[in-house]
């Protein structure tokens, strides 16, 4: 069980106020994933989950049990950290057994778990290394080797993937859902990459000076955003955000196209601008759109096979049934 | 990316520190070796000839030689003990963060700086002294005997002393170890369960296994020699003279050069057979 409530939580630094009151409901089994820009105070928010950090107000329960002052040993919470942090003059091995021996759990069934976790890992081979003859991912997964051990009512990453290298990323974060979808355990996941989060969650949180924006499944988030943050922070490329587009603004102050449901055209179409840079991927073409009197660049996705240049002229044209309208306020109109 | 030329300049330009470096070891343990091997008396008829092996058995042969060589030992150990333990306990101190932190090293540092001679005489007259030291005064106020630590307590007198010149180099090097002690590993730790002295066993005590073995072998080198300490308290009685007092007593209160100069070569054996010792033992703290 893993059923984790945050009831107006807040936490000070000092003077500072990082979070708001805040509250939040993460129900068993869930893959939860924290997202935001730098300094949002998501890591915090894990941490003040994980009992690293005091909250300044309010109430943390997990299994209806108020956890709010309890140590982080005795919340049965696995956390993995961002710089892995194992413990470099222990083996692998002892590594994963370490929460175990705190514990006092057998010496078989220590054995017994670590071969489980180890194989579930690809670590057997490994077992008697030190974390510093490992490599990058063979040291998350011991991290992640030392969490599942301990079976923990849920697993807390905080930003695991960001010290890798973007193949091995994208690796791991398909191991990463693959064991949620085999322990079914509640995963709390903390990131700034919106991929991770869009890949991986089934409910996202996005985040933003300690205040949640709006929460809701990845494609609840990219159909409907609540406001113009959340618009713009989910999707690759980033939403375009325009005004001033004559009849389609419809009494919006802002209204937001995603660049893939716009196309492109060389001869005729609602909007004219330069190409400024087009990135070819192969199967998709991004071009950098100036000079259309809307926003600075308005970046549109075409087919890998159209044919544009710096300074080659183009024509978009939106999909009407497909833009998004904001108020004055940043907030969308239903 | 050095050519060949500036490689060779390099080595031009440094020869002459190199060179007097050498010097200054080579010339005095050339000087040692020769003397040991003569009968070299000052005051009493100056160089007296070759006379082999035999400063070297006497030496050893002399009565007061094992019991100096224990006396060193247990100064040494003590010392070391005592610097280590207290060292790691209060680095972990000074790394809380706390109201006055930079004064509050700064004093801790401070024993350092303080001459040997000039610390070892503030302990015997200010602390020591059985009738106006402070400590008297205080055994005095619990109604005690005051102690004559110089006497009657003298090792344990001096082992003091020479911690208290040494726990602030401990200290500092731990503290820099502790420093660097990523916290995210202690955080781990915590959430895996371990109780503030497991943390401390398990996490905290191996990542400073190195800085230890420093502070050992660093202390190792400097305590095997010390002199001052001795030489203003007690002057060699009560059980304190060291390997380095005996050899000083021969050479300047016997004046028996020879002698003296045969004992220092027995210093420089223990000293290197110390040190292997502890490089055998500690050392594979060092290529981890």
């Amino acid at each position: 069980m893993g059923r984790i409530t945050l009831d107006k939580v807040s936490k000070s630094f000092g003077e500072v106020e990082v979070i708001p009151p805040l509250d939040l409901t993460i129900d068993d089994g869930e893959f939860v994933v924290f997202v935001g820009p730098s300094g949002c105070g998501k890591s915090t928010l894990l941490r003040l989950i994980a009992g690293l950090e005091d909250v300044s107000g309010g109430e943390i329960r997990i299994d209806k049990q108020p956890a709010t002052h309890l140590p982080p040993a005795k919340r049965g919470l696995a956390m993995v950290f961002q710089s892995y942090a194992l413990y470099p003059h222990m083996s692998v091995k002892k590594n994963i057994a370490f929460p175990m021996k705190m514990a006092g759990i057998p010496e078989a069934e220590q054995e017994r778990k670590i071969a489980d976790a180890a194989a579930a890992l690809n670590l057997t081979d490994y077992l008697d290394r030190r974390p510093g003859q490992l490599s990058g991912g063979q040291r998350q997964r011991v991290a992640i080797g030392r969490a599942i051990v301990r079976e923990p009512a849920a697993f807390l990453f905080d930003e695991p993937l960001s010290n890798l290298d973007a193949a091995l990323r994208v690796g791991m974060r398909m191991e990463i859902s693959e064991l949620h979808k085999k322990l079914a355990t509640t995963m709390i996941y903390v990131t700034h990459d919106q991929v991770e989060a869009m890949t991986m969650a089934d409910k996202i949180v996005v985040l933003r000076a300690g205040v949640i924006e709006q929460v809701g499944s990845p494609l609840e988030l990219y159909r409907e955003p609540r406001n113009l943050f959340v618009a713009g922070f989910i999707g690759s490329p980033k939403m375009n955000l325009v005004t001033g587009a004559g009849d389609l603004m419809q009494g919006a102050a802002t209204i937001g196209v995603r660049p893939e449901h716009t196309a492109a055209s060389k001869t005729e179409g609602r909007w004219k601008g330069v190409v400024g840079v087009s990135e070819h991927l192969g199967s998709d073409t991004f071009l950098h759109v100036h000079e259309t009197g809307l926003a600075e660049t308005v970046t549109v996705r075409v087919g890998g096979e159209f044919d544009a240049n710096h300074g080659d002229t183009v024509y978009l044209t939106p999909e009407e049934d497909k833009i998004h309208r904001f108020d004055g306020e940043g907030l969308r109109i239903a | 990316m050095a050519t060949q030329h500036s490689r060779s300049a390099a080595r031009i330009m440094m020869a002459p520190a190199v060179i007097l470096l050498l010097g200054w070891m080579l010339i005095p343990l050339t000087m040692t070796l020769v003397f040991s091997f003569k009968k070299y008396l000052p005051m009493r008829g100056g160089d007296l000839g070759w006379v082999g092996f035999e400063n070297y058995v006497r030496f050893v042969t002399s009565s007061a030689f094992w019991p100096a060589v224990g006396t060193t030992l247990v100064i040494v150990g003590g010392v070391l003990v005592i610097t280590v333990v207290f060292g790691v306990l209060l680095a972990m101190l000074l790394d809380q963060p706390m109201w006055g932190q930079g004064i509050v090293r700064l004093l801790v540092i401070a024993p350092f700086f303080v001459m040997p001679t000039v610390s070892a005489l503030v302990w015997k007259n200010m602390f020591m002294d059985p009738v106006n030291g402070l400590l008297a005064h205080l055994w005095k106020f619990f109604g005690a005997q005051p102690v004559e630590w110089l006497s009657d307590a003298s090792m344990t007198s001096i082992i003091m002393i020479v911690s208290w010149q040494w726990l602030p180099f401990a200290t500092l090097i731990l503290l820099t170890a502790i420093q660097s002690l990523d916290s995210e590993q202690l955080e781990a730790a915590e959430m895996d369960g371990a109780k503030p002295l497991s943390r401390f066993g398990y996490i905290i005590l191996p990542h400073l296994a190195r800085a230890i073995t420093i502070v050992v072998l660093i202390q190792t080198i400097f305590l095997l020699s010390i002199f001052a300490e001795i030489f203003v308290t007690t002057q060699g009685s009560f059980g304190t003279r060291t390997l380095t007092y005996l050899i000083f007593q021969r050479v300047l209160e016997s004046q028996n050069v020879g002698l003296g100069s045969a004992g220092g070569v027995y210093a420089i054996i223990l000293a290197n057979i110390v040190a292997i010792f502890l490089m055998r033992i500690v050392g594979k703290n060092l290529d981890a």
